[in-house]
């Protein structure tokens, strides 16, 4: 437990605001206030508390990833969002309408304009593109002719209007998931849920449908809420964050923020899996715990924020007049921010080596680089 | 084989197709909701209604376990009831028609049970109201299987339309025991054999090509 862990749960929703600027716009498109979800025991099945102390809102117009591994609470959430399931306790709010509060037609009508993606694209076998594209046009009673317009307008938008007459056993991945957007922008919704939309599809694929979604998001306005246990794809796409572990909200923000000081441990997990925390094997194989006479003391310096580390290593010899040799280096972008680490060599070889480590170590904590002794090589 | 006979053997086969026909359209027209229904109905299901779904299951195994020769003896009141009368060959619709149902239903059934559950959620997703997700999703994704069933059907129902002779109610199968058996003419036996051999093999060869029509724009991976 940390401070901000404790801070987000069970809190009032105002507490929350406060260290989360993502919630604070007063103009939320969806809005979870003090949500619990509990599915009752159930045939010798034991109950689960599946979502406990939920209080986060999602602002209009962004795309927001909510993360966290498999058993998390993720489908419970989207399925709260789209009206799917109801809340054991507390309010889902959605375009300013409380859909936890609708039942039968009106909750038919409210999710007209909450359009869903799927990990396995959903799409049905006996319809082509287009077809698929039009059904929920046709749940909603348009006429024929102003389907014919609306489909042909969104298949052009996802950039498949040569696959008009397609089967869905005729279309790839990436394809599919292309009518799969298509099908759910068609009543013009004002929240587009991606349930792990990419998770089926190859790196390049997933990369595309990134970019179509973001498009989507940047012309039509549309609030993306994006679920996922992928940190490949928050990092991507997403400007805001909400980590899920054991049915609690464990950190939100924005991506940048979250991702270069994550404060909970599965937050940190999630980072490693993006970055690489792990040392190269041949590295890893030659470290000792005892200073090699003639060897180098082996340090991680975290890097955490623009520009940051840039020009470390340089600065470094030059202060100390040392040999720094650069062993290992992983740099990624998140949000506009670098984040990774850096693992140099400082050469013990110079009488009073230990000391330049030391000092080393000092200069850079002094500079706000988080920076630790991994041992040293030969 | 004497022209007499061979006029015979086209008025059973005019019975049996008669008999088969009707018992089919209306075994479905009652058996389709039904099987969709005993499909829908579990607990959480499209139509949750756990206590029904089970009585009807009861019943409909009730029904599909009862010898069918027993089952056109048992019901003659209610038949007479429907039809009027309980002998010939509409009679012989009633019972046909009440043994078909049930096991139309188990086969519509299984085959709206094979469609991809997520399918339910998605359209519900956009609020799509029960009754249009099974026309327009549950229906049309099970069409092959449907299809199939129904010639499973139709083909049992041509055996078990043999049997109606014990009510009068003719057809093939009478044909043969009356004149093939009772009255030693193998010949006899052999031709309604054949008959009904080539109608099978008919039933099911349409059935096969309309799900393998149906099936090939669906799954050519």
């Amino acid at each position: 437990m940390n401070a901000h862990q404790s801070l987000a749960i069970g809190q009032p929703l105002e507490t929350l605001e406060a260290i989360s600027p993502a919630a604070v716009e007063a103009d939320a498109m969806v809005r979870f206030a003090g949500i619990s979800k509990t599915y009752p025991a159930y045939r010798g099945k034991p109950g689960v508390n599946a979502l406990q102390d939920i209080d986060f809102a999602i602002p209009r117009g962004s795309i927001t990833g909510v993360i966290g591994r498999s058993g998390a609470g993720k489908s419970s959430l989207v399925r709260l969002i789209n009206g799917l399931e109801k809340p054991t306790t507390g309010h889902v709010i959605v375009d300013n309408r409380e859909i936890s509060a609708l039942a039968g037609r009106e909750l038919r009508l409210a999710q007209r304009s909450i359009g869903m993606i799927f990990q396995h694209f959903n799409l049905l076998s006996s319809r082509t593109a287009a077809d698929n594209i039009a059904l929920p046009l046709e749940i909603a009673g348009w006429t024929k002719a102003d389907i014919k317009t609306r489909v042909a307008e969104l298949l052009a938008l996802v950039g498949i209007a040569d696959k008009h007459d397609r089967y869905p056993s005729e279309l790839s991945g990436g394809q599919k998931q292309r009518v799969g957007i298509a099908r759910a922008l068609a009543t013009r919704p004002s929240v587009l849920l991606s349930d792990e939309a990419t998770s089926a599809l190859d790196p390049q694929t997933t990369r595309a449908i990134l970019d179509l979604l973001a498009n989507i998001n940047r012309e039509l306005g549309v609030t993306i809420v994006l679920i996922t246990h992928e940190m490949s794809v928050v990092r991507q796409l997403a400007k805001d964050v909400v980590v899920l572990d054991a049915g609690h909200v464990v950190e939100s923000g924005h991506v940048a923020d979250i991702f270069t000081h994550p404060r909970h441990p599965i937050t940190q997990s999630f980072l490693a899996e993006a970055i690489g925390d792990s040392l190269p094997v041949s590295l890893q194989s030659r470290i000792v715990a005892e200073p090699p006479v003639g060897g180098q003391a082996v340090i991680r310096v975290q890097v955490r924020g623009a520009g940051a580390g840039d020009t470390l290593v340089a600065r470094l010899a030059r202060e100390f007049g040392l040999d720094v040799a650069l062993l290992s280096a992983r740099i990624d972008e998140i949000g506009g921010q670098h984040v990774g680490s850096l693992v140099l060599g400082i050469p013990l070889g110079i009488p009073g080596g230990e000391g330049a480590v030391t000092r080393t170590l000092a200069w850079l904590s002094q500079y706000q680089f988080s920076a630790e002794r991994l041992g040293y090589v030969a | 084989m004497s022209p007499e006979l061979i006029n015979l053997i086209i008025q059973a086969t005019g019975e049996s197709l008669y008999m088969v026909g009707i018992a089919a359209l209306l075994g479905t027209a009652f058996g389709l909701p039904l099987g969709v229904f005993l499909a829908t109905s579990r607990k959480d299901e499209l139509f949750s209604a756990p206590a029904v779904n089970r009585v009807l299951g009861i019943v409909v195994n009730a029904t599909r376990s009862t010898p069918f020769i027993i089952l056109v003896v048992a019901i003659i009141p209610f038949t007479r009831l429907i039809a009027g009368t309980s002998i010939g060959s509409t009679a012989a619709i009633v019972p046909l028609v009440i043994a078909s149902t049930p096991f139309i239903a188990r086969l519509v059934e299984a085959a709206i049970r094979e469609v991809d559950g997520g399918l339910i959620e998605t359209a519900s997703s956009f609020g799509a109201s029960p009754i249009q997700i099974v026309l327009k999703v549950l229906i049309p994704e099970a069409l092959p299987g449907l299809v199939l069933a129904l010639t499973l059907a139709v083909v049992s129902l041509l055996g078990y339309s043999a049997m109606v002779g014990a009510v009068g109610g003719g057809g093939l199968g009478d044909l043969g025991i009356r004149y093939g058996y009772q009255r030693f003419m193998p010949e006899m036996m052999l031709a309604v054999v054949v008959v009904l051999i080539a109608l099978v093999q008919l039933v099911q060869s349409a059935g096969d090509y309309l799900a393998r029509r149906l099936n090939r724009r669906l799954r050519h991976r």
